[in-house]
Protein backbone atom coordinates (compact mmCIF):
# COMPACT_ATOMS: atom_id res chain seq x y z
CA UNK A 1 0.00 0.00 0.00
CA UNK A 2 1.07 3.23 -0.47
CA UNK A 3 0.12 7.36 -0.42
CA UNK A 4 -1.20 7.19 -3.71
CA UNK A 5 -3.67 4.39 -2.82
CA UNK A 6 -7.65 5.03 -3.34
CA UNK A 7 -9.48 3.48 0.14
CA UNK A 8 -13.22 2.63 -0.59
CA UNK A 9 -15.09 1.83 3.16
CA UNK A 10 -17.07 -0.67 2.62
CA UNK A 11 -20.83 -0.43 4.33
CA UNK A 12 -23.08 -3.55 5.15
CA UNK A 13 -25.54 -4.52 6.79
CA UNK A 14 -27.69 -7.83 7.51
CA UNK A 15 -25.10 -10.22 5.84
CA UNK A 16 -25.30 -8.05 2.71
CA UNK A 17 -22.97 -5.44 1.35
CA UNK A 18 -24.60 -2.42 -0.06
CA UNK A 19 -24.76 -1.35 -3.90
CA UNK A 20 -22.91 1.66 -3.29
CA UNK A 21 -19.80 -0.21 -2.02
CA UNK A 22 -19.65 -1.86 -5.59
CA UNK A 23 -20.46 1.19 -7.08
CA UNK A 24 -17.65 2.81 -5.54
CA UNK A 25 -15.06 -0.01 -5.99
CA UNK A 26 -15.88 0.35 -9.67
CA UNK A 27 -15.10 4.12 -9.46
CA UNK A 28 -11.93 3.34 -7.30
CA UNK A 29 -10.60 1.16 -10.05
CA UNK A 30 -11.01 3.87 -12.74
CA UNK A 31 -9.14 6.13 -11.34
CA UNK A 32 -6.34 4.69 -8.96
CA UNK A 33 -3.68 3.95 -12.45
CA UNK A 34 -4.27 7.94 -12.56
CA UNK A 35 -3.01 8.37 -9.15
CA UNK A 36 -0.27 6.03 -9.49
CA UNK A 37 -2.25 3.38 -6.43
CA UNK A 38 -4.04 0.77 -5.74
CA UNK A 39 -7.59 0.00 -4.80
CA UNK A 40 -8.21 -1.28 -1.22
CA UNK A 41 -11.29 -1.80 0.27
CA UNK A 42 -11.56 -1.81 3.90
CA UNK A 43 -14.00 -3.63 5.97
CA UNK A 44 -15.10 -3.87 9.44
CA UNK A 45 -17.34 -6.27 10.86
CA UNK A 46 -17.60 -9.83 12.67
CA UNK A 47 -16.95 -12.83 10.90
CA UNK A 48 -17.25 -11.66 7.49
CA UNK A 49 -14.81 -13.17 5.40
CA UNK A 50 -17.63 -14.40 3.38
CA UNK A 51 -18.45 -10.27 2.51
CA UNK A 52 -14.22 -9.87 2.42
CA UNK A 53 -14.71 -12.68 -0.48
CA UNK A 54 -16.88 -10.51 -2.62
CA UNK A 55 -14.61 -7.43 -2.82
CA UNK A 56 -11.83 -8.99 -5.10
CA UNK A 57 -12.42 -5.77 -7.61
CA UNK A 58 -10.01 -3.89 -4.73
CA UNK A 59 -6.23 -5.15 -5.19
CA UNK A 60 -6.57 -5.77 -1.36
CA UNK A 61 -8.88 -5.95 0.99
CA UNK A 62 -8.14 -4.97 4.51
CA UNK A 63 -10.51 -6.92 6.94
CA UNK A 64 -11.06 -5.54 10.66
CA UNK A 65 -12.84 -8.54 12.04
CA UNK A 66 -13.81 -7.69 16.10
CA UNK A 67 -16.63 -8.82 17.64
CA UNK A 68 -17.36 -5.44 18.92
CA UNK A 69 -17.58 -4.94 15.48
CA UNK A 70 -20.83 -6.85 14.79
CA UNK A 71 -23.34 -4.41 14.67
CA UNK A 72 -22.20 -0.59 12.84
CA UNK A 73 -21.59 1.51 15.53
CA UNK A 74 -20.83 5.06 14.23
CA UNK A 75 -18.49 5.75 16.93
CA UNK A 76 -16.56 2.53 17.47
CA UNK A 77 -16.47 2.11 13.27
CA UNK A 78 -14.88 5.41 12.89
CA UNK A 79 -12.44 5.41 15.61
CA UNK A 80 -11.43 1.92 13.68
CA UNK A 81 -10.90 3.77 10.34
CA UNK A 82 -9.79 7.21 11.46
CA UNK A 83 -6.91 4.96 13.15
CA UNK A 84 -6.77 2.76 9.72
CA UNK A 85 -6.47 6.04 7.20
CA UNK A 86 -3.46 7.48 9.86
CA UNK A 87 -1.51 4.81 9.39
CA UNK A 88 -2.13 4.18 5.65
CA UNK A 89 -2.23 7.93 4.78
CA UNK A 90 -4.18 7.02 1.29
CA UNK A 91 -4.74 9.96 -1.59
CA UNK A 92 -8.25 9.33 -1.57
CA UNK A 93 -10.95 8.05 0.14
CA UNK A 94 -14.53 7.15 -1.32
CA UNK A 95 -17.56 6.71 1.41
CA UNK A 96 -21.02 6.69 0.48
CA UNK A 97 -23.35 9.66 1.25
CA UNK A 98 -25.60 7.04 2.87
CA UNK A 99 -26.73 7.04 6.51
CA UNK A 100 -23.86 5.23 7.58
CA UNK A 101 -21.27 7.15 5.61
CA UNK A 102 -22.32 10.32 6.79
CA UNK A 103 -21.79 9.73 9.98
CA UNK A 104 -17.43 8.77 8.96
CA UNK A 105 -16.88 10.86 5.82
CA UNK A 106 -17.61 14.14 8.04
CA UNK A 107 -15.85 13.09 11.23
CA UNK A 108 -12.80 11.90 9.76
CA UNK A 109 -12.72 15.19 7.56
CA UNK A 110 -12.35 16.92 11.02
CA UNK A 111 -10.28 14.36 13.42
CA UNK A 112 -7.59 14.16 10.01
CA UNK A 113 -7.85 17.87 8.88
CA UNK A 114 -8.35 16.31 5.29
CA UNK A 115 -10.92 17.79 2.79
CA UNK A 116 -14.17 16.44 2.93
CA UNK A 117 -16.32 16.93 -0.64
CA UNK A 118 -19.97 15.79 -0.15
CA UNK A 119 -23.10 15.20 -2.03
CA UNK A 120 -20.73 13.80 -5.18
CA UNK A 121 -21.54 11.95 -8.36
CA UNK A 122 -18.60 11.86 -9.88
CA UNK A 123 -15.08 12.02 -9.32
CA UNK A 124 -12.13 12.61 -11.40
CA UNK A 125 -8.43 13.20 -11.59
CA UNK A 126 -6.87 15.87 -13.50
CA UNK A 127 -2.82 16.27 -13.35
CA UNK A 128 -2.87 14.32 -10.48
CA UNK A 129 -5.46 16.57 -8.05
CA UNK A 130 -8.92 14.47 -7.45
CA UNK A 131 -11.60 16.70 -8.59
CA UNK A 132 -15.21 15.79 -7.79
CA UNK A 133 -18.52 17.18 -8.78
CA UNK A 134 -21.06 17.74 -6.01
CA UNK A 135 -25.13 17.79 -6.45
CA UNK A 136 -26.16 20.26 -3.96
CA UNK A 137 -29.18 23.03 -3.66
CA UNK A 138 -30.97 19.61 -3.93
CA UNK A 139 -29.72 18.75 -6.95
CA UNK A 140 -30.13 22.14 -8.51
CA UNK A 141 -26.48 23.40 -8.32
CA UNK A 142 -23.85 21.28 -9.53
CA UNK A 143 -20.10 22.24 -8.30
CA UNK A 144 -16.69 21.64 -9.34
CA UNK A 145 -14.75 20.96 -6.41
CA UNK A 146 -10.97 20.51 -5.44
CA UNK A 147 -9.30 19.25 -2.50
CA UNK A 148 -6.89 21.60 -0.33
CA UNK A 149 -4.93 18.76 1.26
CA UNK A 150 -2.78 15.46 0.40
CA UNK A 151 -5.47 13.28 1.35
CA UNK A 152 -9.06 13.88 0.10
CA UNK A 153 -12.36 12.25 1.65
CA UNK A 154 -15.35 11.88 -0.85
CA UNK A 155 -18.97 10.85 0.17
CA UNK A 156 -20.40 9.70 -2.89
CA UNK A 157 -24.20 9.24 -4.00
CA UNK A 158 -25.84 6.41 -4.24
CA UNK A 159 -26.43 4.51 -7.58
CA UNK A 160 -23.93 7.74 -9.52
CA UNK A 161 -21.61 4.76 -10.48
CA UNK A 162 -22.69 1.52 -12.27
CA UNK A 163 -21.92 -1.45 -9.76
CA UNK A 164 -21.14 -4.20 -12.04
CA UNK A 165 -17.04 -2.41 -12.64
CA UNK A 166 -17.07 -3.05 -9.00
CA UNK A 167 -18.20 -6.62 -8.91
CA UNK A 168 -15.79 -9.29 -8.40
CA UNK A 169 -14.48 -11.07 -11.28
CA UNK A 170 -11.17 -12.60 -9.11
CA UNK A 171 -10.65 -13.87 -5.52
CA UNK A 172 -9.96 -11.28 -3.03
CA UNK A 173 -6.67 -11.02 -1.82
CA UNK A 174 -7.41 -10.45 1.95
CA UNK A 175 -5.39 -9.06 4.95
CA UNK A 176 -6.81 -9.03 8.50
CA UNK A 177 -5.94 -7.05 10.94
CA UNK A 178 -7.06 -6.87 14.47
CA UNK A 179 -9.29 -3.49 15.45
CA UNK A 180 -7.14 -1.88 18.31
CA UNK A 181 -10.25 -0.57 19.97
CA UNK A 182 -11.18 -0.29 23.35
CA UNK A 183 -14.83 -1.39 23.74
CA UNK A 184 -15.58 -0.29 27.32
CA UNK A 185 -14.67 3.35 26.17
CA UNK A 186 -17.34 3.16 23.81
CA UNK A 187 -19.94 6.04 24.76
CA UNK A 188 -22.37 4.48 22.19
CA UNK A 189 -24.42 0.73 22.21
CA UNK A 190 -25.99 -1.06 19.43
CA UNK A 191 -29.19 -1.91 20.85
CA UNK A 192 -31.43 -3.41 17.64
CA UNK A 193 -32.28 -3.23 14.65
CA UNK A 194 -36.02 -3.24 13.23
CA UNK A 195 -37.44 -4.19 9.84
CA UNK A 196 -40.57 -3.30 8.69
CA UNK A 197 -43.65 -4.83 9.06
CA UNK A 198 -44.92 -5.99 5.24
CA UNK A 199 -47.46 -3.17 4.46
CA UNK A 200 -50.41 -4.08 2.75
CA UNK A 201 -48.87 -3.23 -0.40
CA UNK A 202 -45.06 -3.61 -1.86
CA UNK A 203 -43.97 -0.55 -3.79
CA UNK A 204 -40.84 -2.71 -4.87
CA UNK A 205 -43.52 -5.09 -6.86
CA UNK A 206 -45.99 -2.89 -8.45
CA UNK A 207 -45.67 -2.03 -12.14
CA UNK A 208 -47.23 0.98 -11.97
CA UNK A 209 -46.82 3.62 -9.15
CA UNK A 210 -48.40 7.23 -9.00
CA UNK A 211 -46.04 9.11 -6.50
CA UNK A 212 -46.82 12.56 -4.63
CA UNK A 213 -45.08 14.75 -3.14
CA UNK A 214 -44.61 18.13 -1.19
CA UNK A 215 -46.38 20.00 -3.88
CA UNK A 216 -49.75 17.94 -2.86
CA UNK A 217 -49.92 20.80 0.23
CA UNK A 218 -52.32 19.06 2.40
CA UNK A 219 -52.92 15.78 3.77
CA UNK A 220 -56.87 15.53 2.60
CA UNK A 221 -55.36 16.74 -1.49
CA UNK A 222 -53.95 13.19 -1.54
CA UNK A 223 -57.55 12.18 -2.23
CA UNK A 224 -56.49 13.28 -5.97
CA UNK A 225 -53.89 11.32 -6.08
CA UNK A 226 -55.34 8.08 -4.64
CA UNK A 227 -58.06 8.76 -7.49
CA UNK A 228 -55.56 8.79 -10.34
CA UNK A 229 -54.23 6.26 -9.04
CA UNK A 230 -56.80 3.93 -8.50
CA UNK A 231 -57.91 5.27 -12.25
CA UNK A 232 -54.67 3.80 -13.33
CA UNK A 233 -54.32 0.44 -11.70
CA UNK A 234 -51.43 1.89 -10.23
CA UNK A 235 -50.19 1.82 -6.59
CA UNK A 236 -49.42 5.52 -4.57
CA UNK A 237 -46.28 6.16 -3.18
CA UNK A 238 -44.19 8.88 -1.92
CA UNK A 239 -41.45 11.50 -1.41
CA UNK A 240 -40.01 12.07 2.66
CA UNK A 241 -42.19 15.10 2.88
CA UNK A 242 -45.37 12.73 2.94
CA UNK A 243 -44.23 10.19 4.90
CA UNK A 244 -42.55 12.57 7.28
CA UNK A 245 -45.96 14.17 7.89
CA UNK A 246 -47.68 11.31 8.61
CA UNK A 247 -49.62 11.35 5.37
CA UNK A 248 -48.97 7.96 4.42
CA UNK A 249 -47.04 4.50 6.10
CA UNK A 250 -42.65 4.35 5.55
CA UNK A 251 -43.62 1.42 3.42
CA UNK A 252 -44.90 3.81 0.72
CA UNK A 253 -41.75 5.82 0.44
CA UNK A 254 -38.89 5.93 -2.52
CA UNK A 255 -36.06 7.41 -2.00
CA UNK A 256 -32.94 6.89 -0.44
CA UNK A 257 -34.36 6.23 3.26
CA UNK A 258 -37.20 4.64 1.34
CA UNK A 259 -37.07 2.09 -1.01
CA UNK A 260 -36.00 1.60 -4.42
CA UNK A 261 -38.39 0.83 -7.15
CA UNK A 262 -38.38 -0.19 -11.10
CA UNK A 263 -41.81 0.37 -12.06
CA UNK A 264 -43.01 -0.02 -15.68
CA UNK A 265 -44.63 3.87 -14.84
CA UNK A 266 -43.40 6.30 -12.57
CA UNK A 267 -46.08 9.28 -12.60
CA UNK A 268 -44.64 11.49 -10.35
CA UNK A 269 -46.64 14.48 -8.65
CA UNK A 270 -45.58 17.50 -7.35
CA UNK A 271 -42.33 15.75 -6.78
CA UNK A 272 -39.56 18.17 -7.29
CA UNK A 273 -36.89 15.25 -7.54
CA UNK A 274 -33.64 15.80 -4.52
CA UNK A 275 -31.08 13.58 -5.49
CA UNK A 276 -32.00 11.56 -2.56
CA UNK A 277 -35.52 10.70 -4.31
CA UNK A 278 -34.20 10.56 -7.74
CA UNK A 279 -31.77 7.66 -6.17
CA UNK A 280 -34.50 5.45 -5.08
CA UNK A 281 -36.28 5.87 -9.28
CA UNK A 282 -34.54 6.87 -11.57
CA UNK A 283 -34.56 3.32 -13.10
CA UNK A 284 -38.13 3.43 -14.29
CA UNK A 285 -38.98 2.57 -17.68
CA UNK A 286 -41.37 5.26 -18.12
CA UNK A 287 -41.35 8.61 -15.95
CA UNK A 288 -43.93 11.29 -16.59
CA UNK A 289 -43.40 14.02 -14.13
CA UNK A 290 -46.17 16.83 -12.96
CA UNK A 291 -44.68 20.13 -11.41
CA UNK A 292 -45.17 23.73 -11.28
CA UNK A 293 -41.07 24.39 -11.56
CA UNK A 294 -39.69 24.35 -14.89
CA UNK A 295 -36.63 23.87 -13.47
CA UNK A 296 -37.28 21.01 -11.13
CA UNK A 297 -34.29 18.08 -11.04
CA UNK A 298 -37.40 15.63 -11.31
CA UNK A 299 -37.68 16.88 -15.62
CA UNK A 300 -33.38 16.07 -15.64
CA UNK A 301 -34.90 12.11 -15.44
CA UNK A 302 -38.02 11.84 -16.64
CA UNK A 303 -39.34 11.23 -19.96
CA UNK A 304 -41.92 13.29 -20.01
CA UNK A 305 -42.54 16.44 -17.99
CA UNK A 306 -45.79 18.54 -17.63
CA UNK A 307 -44.94 22.16 -16.20
CA UNK A 308 -48.44 22.84 -14.84
CA UNK A 309 -50.80 23.48 -11.83
CA UNK A 310 -51.08 19.71 -10.81
CA UNK A 311 -54.79 21.26 -9.07
CA UNK A 312 -55.74 21.70 -12.86
CA UNK A 313 -54.40 18.64 -14.23
CA UNK A 314 -54.32 15.29 -11.72
CA UNK A 315 -58.08 15.69 -11.93
CA UNK A 316 -58.89 16.08 -15.36
CA UNK A 317 -56.51 13.04 -16.16
CA UNK A 318 -58.05 10.65 -13.11
CA UNK A 319 -61.22 10.92 -14.97
CA UNK A 320 -60.11 11.05 -18.38
CA UNK A 321 -58.20 7.78 -17.63
CA UNK A 322 -61.15 6.37 -15.98
CA UNK A 323 -63.37 7.38 -19.13
CA UNK A 324 -60.44 5.32 -21.56
CA UNK A 325 -60.40 2.45 -19.62
CA UNK A 326 -64.19 1.60 -19.18
CA UNK A 327 -64.55 1.95 -22.88
CA UNK B 1 -32.03 19.16 29.98
CA UNK B 2 -30.35 22.16 28.38
CA UNK B 3 -30.26 21.80 24.90
CA UNK B 4 -28.23 23.16 22.24
CA UNK B 5 -29.83 23.77 18.29
CA UNK B 6 -27.19 25.58 15.94
CA UNK B 7 -28.92 26.57 13.21
CA UNK B 8 -28.28 28.12 9.61
CA UNK B 9 -30.35 29.70 6.53
CA UNK B 10 -29.75 28.41 3.04
CA UNK B 11 -30.74 29.34 -0.36
CA UNK B 12 -34.42 28.60 -0.52
CA UNK B 13 -34.44 26.35 -3.75
CA UNK B 14 -37.60 26.58 -4.66
CA UNK B 15 -36.48 29.65 -6.35
CA UNK B 16 -34.84 30.07 -9.60
CA UNK B 17 -30.97 30.41 -8.23
CA UNK B 18 -28.45 32.34 -10.43
CA UNK B 19 -24.87 31.90 -10.68
CA UNK B 20 -22.11 34.65 -10.08
CA UNK B 21 -20.35 36.21 -13.21
CA UNK B 22 -17.69 34.69 -12.37
CA UNK B 23 -19.05 31.52 -12.44
CA UNK B 24 -17.59 30.49 -8.69
CA UNK B 25 -20.96 31.10 -6.34
CA UNK B 26 -24.43 31.49 -6.44
CA UNK B 27 -25.34 35.49 -7.39
CA UNK B 28 -25.90 35.68 -3.46
CA UNK B 29 -27.50 39.42 -4.10
CA UNK B 30 -30.29 37.28 -6.10
CA UNK B 31 -30.56 34.38 -3.26
CA UNK B 32 -33.91 34.27 -1.19
CA UNK B 33 -32.62 32.67 2.36
CA UNK B 34 -34.73 30.77 5.00
CA UNK B 35 -34.14 28.67 7.68
CA UNK B 36 -32.67 25.23 6.78
CA UNK B 37 -35.43 22.61 6.48
CA UNK B 38 -34.08 19.81 8.92
CA UNK B 39 -33.02 22.48 11.33
CA UNK B 40 -36.58 23.33 11.81
CA UNK B 41 -37.31 19.67 12.56
CA UNK B 42 -34.32 19.74 15.38
CA UNK B 43 -35.78 22.61 16.92
CA UNK B 44 -39.24 21.39 16.73
CA UNK B 45 -37.32 18.03 18.64
CA UNK B 46 -35.69 20.32 21.09
CA UNK B 47 -39.22 22.19 22.27
CA UNK B 48 -40.69 18.67 22.47
CA UNK B 49 -37.99 17.01 24.64
CA UNK B 50 -38.14 20.42 26.60
CA UNK B 51 -41.63 19.89 26.92
CA UNK B 52 -41.24 16.77 28.06
CA UNK B 53 -38.61 16.83 30.70
CA UNK B 54 -38.25 20.69 31.39
CA UNK B 55 -34.73 22.69 30.87
CA UNK B 56 -34.18 25.23 28.00
CA UNK B 57 -33.63 25.49 24.46
CA UNK B 58 -30.82 27.52 23.17
CA UNK B 59 -30.52 28.18 19.40
CA UNK B 60 -26.96 29.28 17.95
CA UNK B 61 -26.33 30.95 14.67
CA UNK B 62 -23.09 31.74 12.77
CA UNK B 63 -23.66 35.58 11.61
CA UNK B 64 -22.88 35.03 8.23
CA UNK B 65 -25.21 37.75 6.67
CA UNK B 66 -28.40 38.62 8.52
CA UNK B 67 -29.59 35.98 11.11
CA UNK B 68 -31.49 37.89 13.63
CA UNK B 69 -35.12 37.45 12.09
CA UNK B 70 -34.47 33.28 12.04
CA UNK B 71 -33.15 33.49 15.80
CA UNK B 72 -36.25 36.11 16.77
CA UNK B 73 -38.41 33.14 14.96
CA UNK B 74 -36.90 30.58 16.93
CA UNK B 75 -37.75 32.65 19.90
CA UNK B 76 -41.28 33.17 18.68
CA UNK B 77 -41.43 29.37 18.65
CA UNK B 78 -40.44 28.78 21.85
CA UNK B 79 -36.47 28.69 22.16
CA UNK B 80 -35.33 30.02 25.73
CA UNK B 81 -31.99 31.73 24.58
CA UNK B 82 -30.99 32.86 20.95
CA UNK B 83 -27.08 33.56 19.87
CA UNK B 84 -25.25 34.98 17.49
CA UNK B 85 -21.89 33.74 16.75
CA UNK B 86 -20.23 37.26 15.20
CA UNK B 87 -16.98 37.27 13.74
CA UNK B 88 -15.75 38.20 10.11
CA UNK B 89 -17.94 35.34 8.25
CA UNK B 90 -19.20 36.05 4.50
CA UNK B 91 -22.31 34.80 3.47
CA UNK B 92 -22.10 31.59 1.87
CA UNK B 93 -20.00 29.98 4.78
CA UNK B 94 -18.21 26.43 4.35
CA UNK B 95 -19.54 23.87 7.15
CA UNK B 96 -16.20 23.38 8.21
CA UNK B 97 -15.37 27.36 8.92
CA UNK B 98 -19.38 27.24 10.37
CA UNK B 99 -18.27 24.20 12.96
CA UNK B 100 -15.05 25.69 13.78
CA UNK B 101 -17.10 28.84 14.58
CA UNK B 102 -19.48 27.14 16.49
CA UNK B 103 -17.20 24.54 18.46
CA UNK B 104 -15.40 28.25 19.61
CA UNK B 105 -18.56 30.11 20.79
CA UNK B 106 -19.79 26.28 22.19
CA UNK B 107 -16.23 25.88 24.56
CA UNK B 108 -17.07 25.88 28.00
CA UNK B 109 -20.70 25.81 27.97
CA UNK B 110 -22.75 23.59 29.91
CA UNK B 111 -25.54 21.36 27.52
CA UNK B 112 -27.17 17.87 27.50
CA UNK B 113 -27.64 17.34 24.05
CA UNK B 114 -27.49 19.73 21.08
CA UNK B 115 -29.83 18.78 18.09
CA UNK B 116 -28.74 19.63 14.69
CA UNK B 117 -30.51 19.21 11.24
CA UNK B 118 -29.07 16.06 8.92
CA UNK B 119 -27.89 18.16 6.62
CA UNK B 120 -28.59 21.33 4.77
CA UNK B 121 -29.09 22.34 0.76
CA UNK B 122 -25.66 23.90 0.67
CA UNK B 123 -23.01 21.98 3.01
CA UNK B 124 -20.54 21.04 -0.46
CA UNK B 125 -17.78 20.11 2.24
CA UNK B 126 -20.12 17.77 4.78
CA UNK B 127 -22.73 18.17 7.17
CA UNK B 128 -21.68 20.99 9.92
CA UNK B 129 -23.34 18.52 12.84
CA UNK B 130 -21.14 16.02 12.47
CA UNK B 131 -18.11 18.07 12.42
CA UNK B 132 -19.21 20.31 15.28
CA UNK B 133 -19.68 16.84 17.08
CA UNK B 134 -16.27 16.08 16.23
CA UNK B 135 -14.01 19.57 17.46
CA UNK B 136 -16.11 19.27 20.91
CA UNK B 137 -14.84 15.59 20.93
CA UNK B 138 -18.76 14.21 21.32
CA UNK B 139 -19.81 10.91 19.93
CA UNK B 140 -22.58 11.85 16.93
CA UNK B 141 -25.55 10.04 14.71
CA UNK B 142 -27.09 11.20 12.09
CA UNK B 143 -30.29 10.33 10.47
CA UNK B 144 -32.25 10.20 13.72
CA UNK B 145 -35.83 10.03 13.73
CA UNK B 146 -36.72 8.78 17.04
CA UNK B 147 -35.11 10.50 20.14
CA UNK B 148 -36.08 9.51 23.93
CA UNK B 149 -33.77 10.75 26.67
CA UNK B 150 -33.59 9.22 30.18
CA UNK B 151 -32.56 12.18 32.44
CA UNK B 152 -31.83 9.64 35.41
CA UNK B 153 -29.06 7.88 33.52
CA UNK B 154 -27.90 10.60 31.45
CA UNK B 155 -28.57 8.94 27.86
CA UNK B 156 -30.49 9.16 25.07
CA UNK B 157 -31.87 5.93 22.99
CA UNK B 158 -32.02 6.95 19.59
CA UNK B 159 -33.46 5.05 16.15
CA UNK B 160 -30.64 5.96 12.79
CA UNK B 161 -32.69 5.45 9.50
CA UNK B 162 -31.41 2.97 7.01
CA UNK B 163 -32.94 3.05 3.81
CA UNK B 164 -36.05 0.67 3.19
CA UNK B 165 -37.16 1.53 6.35
CA UNK B 166 -34.87 -0.36 8.45
CA UNK B 167 -34.05 0.96 11.61
CA UNK B 168 -31.05 0.79 13.92
CA UNK B 169 -31.30 1.64 17.72
CA UNK B 170 -28.27 3.05 19.85
CA UNK B 171 -27.92 4.46 23.34
CA UNK B 172 -25.52 7.04 23.83
CA UNK B 173 -23.82 8.65 27.00
CA UNK B 174 -25.02 12.27 27.06
CA UNK B 175 -23.76 14.72 25.90
CA UNK B 176 -23.94 13.62 22.81
CA UNK B 177 -25.09 14.98 18.89
CA UNK B 178 -27.86 13.99 17.14
CA UNK B 179 -28.09 14.74 12.92
CA UNK B 180 -32.16 14.91 13.56
CA UNK B 181 -33.54 13.58 9.54
CA UNK B 182 -37.37 14.04 11.42
CA UNK B 183 -39.02 15.42 14.47
CA UNK B 184 -42.18 13.90 16.10
CA UNK B 185 -43.71 16.42 15.04
CA UNK B 186 -44.50 19.06 12.08
CA UNK B 187 -41.92 22.29 12.52
CA UNK B 188 -44.74 24.22 14.20
CA UNK B 189 -45.18 27.66 13.03
CA UNK B 190 -44.70 31.14 14.69
CA UNK B 191 -47.34 33.79 13.55
CA UNK B 192 -45.57 37.24 12.03
CA UNK B 193 -47.36 38.94 15.72
CA UNK B 194 -45.22 36.66 17.66
CA UNK B 195 -42.65 37.04 15.76
CA UNK B 196 -42.17 41.07 15.83
CA UNK B 197 -43.28 40.93 19.64
CA UNK B 198 -39.72 38.89 19.88
CA UNK B 199 -37.97 41.51 18.03
CA UNK B 200 -39.23 43.75 20.17
CA UNK B 201 -39.18 42.41 23.61
CA UNK B 202 -36.40 39.17 23.27
CA UNK B 203 -32.54 39.94 23.41
CA UNK B 204 -30.38 38.36 21.21
CA UNK B 205 -26.57 36.79 22.77
CA UNK B 206 -23.66 37.63 21.34
CA UNK B 207 -20.65 35.44 21.09
CA UNK B 208 -17.21 36.57 19.61
CA UNK B 209 -15.86 33.84 17.21
CA UNK B 210 -12.19 33.83 14.90
CA UNK B 211 -12.60 32.51 11.57
CA UNK B 212 -10.08 29.63 11.39
CA UNK B 213 -9.60 28.02 8.43
CA UNK B 214 -9.70 24.23 7.74
CA UNK B 215 -8.77 21.74 5.37
CA UNK B 216 -11.74 23.14 2.72
CA UNK B 217 -12.09 22.67 -0.48
CA UNK B 218 -11.66 25.40 -3.54
CA UNK B 219 -14.78 25.71 -5.55
CA UNK B 220 -13.38 25.38 -9.12
CA UNK B 221 -16.77 26.12 -10.76
CA UNK B 222 -20.67 26.31 -10.11
CA UNK B 223 -22.86 25.69 -12.97
CA UNK B 224 -26.42 23.79 -13.19
CA UNK B 225 -26.18 20.41 -14.39
CA UNK B 226 -26.48 19.63 -17.60
CA UNK B 227 -29.49 18.45 -19.37
CA UNK B 228 -28.82 15.80 -20.70
CA UNK B 229 -31.40 13.57 -20.24
CA UNK B 230 -33.96 16.26 -19.96
CA UNK B 231 -37.61 15.35 -20.42
CA UNK B 232 -39.73 15.77 -23.46
CA UNK B 233 -42.09 18.83 -22.73
CA UNK B 234 -45.56 18.21 -23.05
CA UNK B 235 -46.90 21.66 -24.17
CA UNK B 236 -50.48 22.68 -24.39
CA UNK B 237 -53.65 23.86 -22.11
CA UNK B 238 -54.86 21.15 -20.11
CA UNK B 239 -56.55 18.86 -22.08
CA UNK B 240 -54.11 18.57 -24.67
CA UNK B 241 -51.40 17.59 -21.98
CA UNK B 242 -54.35 14.74 -21.20
CA UNK B 243 -54.92 13.71 -24.67
CA UNK B 244 -50.84 13.52 -24.58
CA UNK B 245 -50.41 11.51 -21.81
CA UNK B 246 -52.99 8.85 -22.26
CA UNK B 247 -51.71 8.69 -25.68
CA UNK B 248 -48.37 7.71 -24.50
CA UNK B 249 -49.97 5.60 -22.03
CA UNK B 250 -51.64 3.34 -25.09
CA UNK B 251 -48.31 3.63 -26.80
CA UNK B 252 -46.32 1.74 -23.87
CA UNK B 253 -49.07 -0.53 -23.21
CA UNK B 254 -49.08 0.85 -19.62
CA UNK B 255 -52.79 -0.59 -18.75
CA UNK B 256 -53.22 -3.50 -16.49
CA UNK B 257 -55.55 -6.21 -18.49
Amino acid sequence: MAEQDVFVIAEHLEGKLSEVTFEMLGKARAIAPALGGQTIAVLLGHQVAALAEQLGAADQVLLVDDSALEHFIPEQAGQVIKALLQREQPALILVGNTSMGMDLAAALSAALDWSLIAYCGDVQVEDGQILAISQIYGGKIAVEAASKSNHTIVSVLAGAFPAAEGRATKSASIQTLPSGIAVSAGRMRFKGLTVPEAGDVDITRESLLVSVGRGIGSKDNIELVEELASALGAALSASRPIIDSGWLPKLRQVGKSGLTVKPKLYLAVGISGAPEHLQGMKDAELIIAINSDPSAPIFEVAHYGIVGDLFDIVPALSEQVAAVRSE
Amino acid sequence: MNIVVPIKQVPDVVEELEINSDGKDLNRDAVKYKMNEWDESALEEALQLKDLHGGTVTVLAVAAGDVDEMLFTCLAKGADHATKVVGDFEEGLDSHTAARALASAMQGQSYDLILTGVQAADDLDGQVGVLLATYLGLPHISVVSGITVDPATHTATVQQEYAGGVMATFEVDLPTLLGVQAARAIPRYAPVSRVRQAMKTAKLNEIEADPAVGAGVTVRRVFKPESGGHAEMIEGDTQEVIDRVIEILRERGIWRA
